[in-house]
């Protein structure tokens, strides 16, 4: 497991100069961010290129966060909420890290939340947006740059609506995210639905729920399964002879790094982001061509989310003139001025973002490449439903 | 509940039994005959099914692929006997389970290096990839039932080769009490290997047939394991008759959990606490069962060990 934990040193002359910097107090000159990420197992497909964007992005900046010396220390979480509290509690006491991000999963992001804003550290969440930790749990010392989960299906829940399709079949894995999302489709969807289920986290094998769907009959299917559970469960659908009968509808399902995997399966389907490969602002544009260019893939939107924090983090600490002055610091964080992927960004009252919300379809290129296009804007500037009920003020 | 509904859950319910049964054949056949507990069984699943992903890939034939898969699966098999578990038959449990899950890490270790840590999503050729409408109104994937046709013609051909074969005779023997199949001068060495490796066959069929609907990665065949394991304790250690009923009555008790626990639970209790319960619950439901026939049946529906 150790020999998972990479450590990556940047932006340093030598390993002299690394040595010479520890033994003197000038560390805390030095930018220490912990990024924590799902690299093995199954899930390990959207951990990799969380990872390659973060390094793309640092690249960009010429591998100094702010203009200082900056050290990244890489941990493996394996999805495990018990991994990922070893390896905050490894980074913060021993490394000393003044930011931990990178964590995917909310259940982990759950787990970490208190240990990391206990100890005065930030965490900056590159995917994670769990409910429970956008409304009265809200922190100063928390901020998220990518999403709070119920914003995508509640766009695809208004989409639907305005569609006017009724009797939804809504299905997602059972854990805090899971919920979170169908909590967030109800909320904006008036049609009705025909049916509601939770399958294990991780399931591969979805005939016995593919079966039951469509003996409930419904008019459309509304799914949340990322990662490799979406691909198989795509697949099926697909298999069962479901996908010309049933129009299927997703959120953080059908994306970069499904789409290689499902092909035509996919194609036709619509989903729901706040990012798109083909956004035409000048930062995508350069993040998106230089990762083509440098890992041969098109990014997932997991991707650009790091290539944010690289970005946030660098604006912020260059305005607050270092990482000394926490409260400084963290005023720098709030404005969320920085170049991001997205084209425009904004905090919430909770540290959560206010973004755009865009239609997606899956569709096969000329050249034979799968990609999502943006059909429009569902929500503009949409902020989250439980910022209200966050007490911060800033 | 509709019962056509019903019906063709029951087909998923037997499809998921015999891909179990597969996997609990050999398992049970090694634990019974040789006292091996091998936990390594799961890693032989996913060396079949990377051995036929890479297999159907080099001769561009999804049939002959698969073909060619089980003979080098056998050849992994006998050669895992060879190596390394000859020499664990005289030691107690505690070691050969320790070593078996060396194997695991080992074999896990190998397709990593060979394929990379990334699951590998293999497609079937378009005259697999249809579905047939054998139940009115609910099309069936026409691979699904082939695993089913083939789960029971393997079934039937293990059937046939321990009860109606010499071979089946000294498997049955071996399992009673191998110490005096040996002692009538049975080449025990040679029928151990030849009984693993074709354990290792079956593991790695269920693992074939599994890449396809799902995924090829590393450590897929562990969680399967553990099931395999709950139907050879059901079914009786050493037998193959147990082992089948106990992988059908898993596979059936797992699916219509899956599907109908948390719409009973509805009707019990709230919406909310029916979601949450339910999914847990049927999670947990073939081990109850497991408990319950345990309490009944201490050792199994069928055991074969008498002494």
């Amino acid at each position: 497991m150790f020999k998972q934990i990479l450590t990556r040193t940047i932006g340093l002359v030598s390993g002299v100069a690394m040595a010479a910097m520890a033994a003197t107090s000038v560390t805390a000159e030095t930018v220490k961010v912990g990024f924590i990420t799902t690299l093995s197992g199954p899930a390990g497909i959207i951990g990799k290129p969380m990872k390659n964007a973060f390094e793309l992005g640092l690249e960009h900046i010429g591998g100094r966060l702010g203009g200082m010396d900056t050290e990244i220390i890489y941990g493996d979480d394996k999805r495990k909420p018990d991994v990922a509290k070893q390896l905050v509690n490894k980074m913060i006491k021993r490394d000393r890290v003044q930011f931990v991000s990178g964590i995917i999963w909310s259940n982990l992001l759950m787990a970490v939340h208190g240990p990391v804003t206990r100890s005065k550290t930030f965490l900056i969440s590159s995917n994670a947006g769990p409910s429970g930790v956008a409304g009265k749990k809200c922190s100063k010392d928390f901020f998220n740059v990518a999403f709070q989960n119920d914003m995508m299906p509640e766009g695809m829940g208004k989409y639907m609506t305005a569609k006017k399709i009724s009797n939804v079949y809504l299905m997602a894995p059972n854990y805090q995210a899971g919920k979170d999302m169908l909590k967030g489709f109800k909320r904006m969807f008036k049609g009705k639905i025909t049916g509601e289920v939770y399958t294990k986290l991780g399931q591969k094998d979805y005939q016995a729920e593919i079966s039951a769907l469509r003996a409930a009959k419904p008019s459309a299917v509304f799914v949340f399964l990322p990662g490799g559970m979406g691909i198989n469960f795509i697949k099926q659908y697909a298999q069962a002879g479901l996908s010309s009968q049933i129009p299927l509808y997703s959120a953080y399902t059908v994306d970069a790094i499904s789409l290689p995997a499902l092909k035509d399966a996919a194609v036709g389907t619509f989903g729901v982001q706040h990012w798109s490969p083909d956004l035409g602002n000048s930062v995508n544009r350069r993040f998106v061509s230089d990762y083509r260019k440098k890992y041969g893939k098109t990014p997932p939107f997991y991707a650009a989310q790091a290539y944010d924090t690289v970005m946030f983090l660098d604006n912020a600490i260059r305005k607050a003139g270092g990482v000394g002055d926490r409260e400084k610091l963290r005023t720098a964080m709030r404005v969320g001025d920085f170049s991001t992927t997205r084209g425009t960004f904004k905090f919430n009252n909770n540290h959560f973002p206010v973004q755009n919300i865009y239609l997606r379809e899956a569709v096969k290129e000329a050249d034979g490449s799968y990609v999502t296009k943006t059909r429009g804007v569902i929500l503009s500037a949409h902020g989250d439903a439980y910022a209200k009920s966050c007490g911060m003020k800033w | 509940m509709d019962p056509l509904l019903l019906l063709e859950q029951a087909f998923n319910g037997l499809q998921f039994g015999v891909m179990l049964f597969l996997i609990a054949a050999g398992l049970t056949l090694v634990f019974g005959i040789m006292d091996l507990v091998n936990l390594a069984h799961g890693a032989l699943v996913m060396i079949g099914a990377y051995l036929a992903t890479a297999l159907v890939a080099w001769t561009d034939s999804f049939i002959l692929g698969m073909i060619l898969a089980l003979p080098a699966t056998f050849a992994v098999g006998a050669l895992v006997e060879i190596v390394a578990l000859r020499t664990l038959y005289r030691r107690d449990h505690l070691d050969q389970v320790l070593a078996t899950f060396g194997l695991i890490l080992f074999f896990n270790e190998i397709v990593r290096i060979i394929w990379g840590p990334v699951s590998l999503y293999s497609g079937l050729p378009d005259y697999l990839s249809g579905h047939v409408e054998i139940i009115p109104g609910a099309p069936y994937p026409v691979f699904r039932l082939l695993i089913i046709a083939v789960g029971l013609a393997v079934a039937a051909i293990i059937y046939f080769i321990v009860a109606h074969t010499r071979l089946g005779m000294l498997i049955r023997a071996g399992a009673s009490n191998n110490e005096m199949v040996g002692a009538l001068g049975v080449n025990i060495k040679s029928l151990f290997t030849f009984v693993f490796a074709l354990g290792a066959v079956f593991a790695g069929l269920a693992g074939m047939m599994l890449g396809p609907l799902t995924s090829v990665e590393p450590g897929m065949g562990e969680p399967l394991l553990i099931l395999a394991f709950v139907v050879i304790i059901i079914g009786g250690i050493g037998s193959i008759r147990g082992a089948f009923i106990a992988a059908i009555i898993v596979g059936l008790a797992d699916t219509m959990g899956r599907v109908l626990l948390p719409v009973l639970l509805r009707a019990v209790v709230s919406d909310a606490a029916a979601d949450t319960a339910g999914p847990a619950l049927a999670s947990m439901l073939i081990y109850i069962l497991m408990a319950a026939i345990l309490v009944v049946r201490p050792r199994g529906l069928f055991p074969a060990r008498t002494g």
